[in-house]
């Protein structure tokens, strides 16, 4: 019973990173339709900036902060200046755009930092009085901090007026352009939200899995697990489905086929919702007029 | 007219590529045959996401799937290795065909995501410990280079196994281009392309839309399993990390380099991801996977359909 709640608590925090991916991903989607391959090499390429920021001596949560402005900065500049010229293009130029932005990514981060393993810190401490034998210090904190972070996103796009700007331009661009907003701005901020969401799912998963260009391929894949259980259009939902995927997926681990085919499971999971509920579980369903 | 007068350039390019071998060195006549194999894989790509219009990011599986068939059959089953290519071909489709029926509920975007997921999942597939006494697990599996069956030289080379592989593998590349463009200027082809373009018509004059697009995968997957064979016969090893995602992006880029829909756009895209690489690694490790990128997102803004679409254009506009 311990080793099984052992294991549920502890896909909680993966399902906590899987979250933040998943609706990063979702951020992108449902302003733009497109999916964001490059999603997991921009995350790792932050990861990267946060880890020169702390070896050039500033404290954790101010290279935290400075990651996430940079992020921000970054996502929007990406959409402005890469995205926005093939906004209305076919999807196949689109997912070879994203499939650029991945490479490139990749291979900055190699030649930039080398494709040697880094130790990424933990911010939070070994020992405390709500760490027990279920929580390691960095499963709770990272925990807190992934859900801090997906409750400010959900509360900047309730109740700011950009960010009710944003949902109306993801809604109906048409109809937004028409009452003035700039909706392509929206999508760029879209953007940069999810840009930083990103760099906290890989700030925090970075020193458990330790850093290298190549660390959020699995986690992307899991995030796409996520964001489609969920439901691709729904930001909620991608919460709901990190968590439900972080738990299965340590679950599946720790009884059933062990975890030497933790990706194949996420291909599974990805082909199984798919094929048998493409909507996810709480997504629309698209009609399409013919 | 224009057919006939040209058989004489046919015939020079024929001898060329015959006699080009005895004019190189072994290691270059080994990259030579590279590039033919990935010039197959890019044209089982090509029918799959330029006339079929699904796309693909999975390919490497496939390619993996027909390099374990080639080097599990000859080292544990002793098959000779000509023997190893259709048997490859025949499971790559059948695996292209259980892909392919996912890929009729979901189009685009999702089918991207679907087949991504199987290149990321598909060295630790072939690392599975279970499968281990097939595949050789991490290791790998080490194969032996087929011997010449004869010997003799020419401008004082000899018959090199490499060079025998290389005339081996340009057979197989021609068998494969001609039943590439048979299939794709026919009646299949037409009707891989009405899918492609307009779905609803197509039904409505009695194509298939279920059957043509599963079968498409399947072919495709069986042209990329075909290279995927004869790439570990010449290279005479398979192991799981030479098959992870990036052998998958590498095949889309020499799609998009080549030209989409375009049959001899493969031969320029195999010779871009066989040899832009080795240039580019000069620089730094990681340099060529830079140059890929930029390559893709530059083309996507400059020539949409590749050095094809170039060519095409200058020789329209003459």
């Amino acid at each position: 019973m311990e080793a099984f709640l052992l294991q549920v608590l502890s896909g909680v925090t993966n399902g906590g990173i899987y979250a933040a991916v998943g609706l990063a991903l979702v951020m992108i989607y449902q302003s733009t339709h497109h999916i964001n391959f490059a999603q997991g090499e921009m995350a790792t390429f932050a990861t990267y900036i946060a880890w020169a920021l702390i070896q050039v001596g500033l404290p954790y949560w101010i290279a935290f902060a400075a990651t996430l402005v940079i992020a921000f900065a970054g996502g929007v500049a990406l959409q402005r200046i890469i995205l926005r010229p093939v906004e209305k293009a076919p999807v196949l130029t689109n997912v070879i755009v994203f499939i650029g932005l991945l490479v490139i990514f990749n291979a900055v981060s190699g030649m930039l930092f080398d494709h040697t393993i880094k130790v990424f810190p933990s911010p939070f401490p070994k020992e405390g009085m709500l760490i027990s034998k279920y929580f390691s210090g960095h499963q709770l904190g990272s925990t807190l901090v992934t859900l801090t972070v997906l409750v400010c996103i959900f509360s900047f796009l309730r109740f700011t007026p950009i960010g009710l700007a944003m949902r109306a331009a993801a809604l109906n661009p048409d109809s937004a352009r028409l009452v003035g907003i700039k909706v392509s701005w929206m999508l760029a901020i879209g953007w940069g939200f999810a840009a930083a969401v990103g760099s906290v799912a890989g700030m925090m998963v970075a020193p458990i899995v330790f850093l290298d260009p190549n660390m959020m391929s699995g986690i992307l894949l899991y995030g796409f697990a996520a964001a489609l259980l969920g439901g691709i259009d729904n930001p909620w939902g991608s919460v709901v489905g990190g968590l439900i995927v972080g738990v299965l997926e340590n679950l599946l681990g720790a009884y059933v086929i062990g975890t030497e085919l933790k990706l194949t499971v996420a291909l599974v999971l990805i082909v199984a919702i798919l094929t048998i509920k493409p909507d996810g579980l709480f997504g629309k369903t698209v009609v399409t007029r013919v | 007219m224009n057919q006939l007068n040209r058989w004489p350039v046919w015939v020079i390019f024929g001898l060329g590529l015959l006699l080009l071998p005895f004019l190189i060195k072994d290691f270059r006549v080994f990259q030579l045959s590279l590039m033919l194999i990935y010039a197959i894989a890019l044209l089982g790509l090509n029918i799959l996401t330029g006339y079929g219009g699904q796309i693909s990011l999975g390919h490497g599986a496939f390619y993996a799937i027909g390099g374990y068939c080639a080097a599990i059959l000859m080292d544990r089953f002793g098959l000779p290795y000509m023997a190893t290519i259709p048997v490859a071909a025949a499971v790559c489709f059948v695996a292209g065909i259980l892909m392919g029926f996912p890929a009729l509920r979901l189009g685009g975007h999702y089918l991207a995501l679907a087949t991504f997921a199987l290149a990321l999942a598909m060295p630790q597939l072939l690392k599975f410990k279970h499968f281990e006494s097939f595949t050789g697990g991490v290791q790998g599996i080490i194969l032996m280079k087929p011997t010449p069956p004869i010997e003799f030289s020419l401008f004082g080379q000899p018959l090199s196994e490499d060079r025998w592989l290389y005339f081996m593998v340009l057979a197989v590349t021609v068998i494969m281009f001609v039943i590439a463009r048979n299939l794709l200027e026919g009646r299949i082809g037409r009707a891989i392309v009405a899918v492609r373009d307009q779905p609803i018509a197509a039904g409505a004059l009695g194509v298939n839309l279920a059957v043509t697009k599963t079968i498409t995968f399947g072919v495709s997957a069986a042209f990329t399993g075909v290279a995927g064979a004869l790439g570990a016969i010449t290279v005479a090893f398979v192991a799981p990390d030479s098959f992870n995602v990036f052998l998958s992006i590498s095949f889309l880029v020499g799609v998009v380099v080549g030209g989409l829909a375009s049959i001899p756009g493969a031969i320029f895209g195999a010779a871009f991801i066989q040899f832009v690489p080795n240039i580019a690694d000069q620089i730094s490790k990681s340099a060529p996977w830079a140059v890929y990128g930029v390559f893709l997102i530059a083309l996507m803004y400059l020539a949409p359909n590749g050095i094809m679409g170039i060519i095409n254009r200058r020789r329209r506009s003459t």
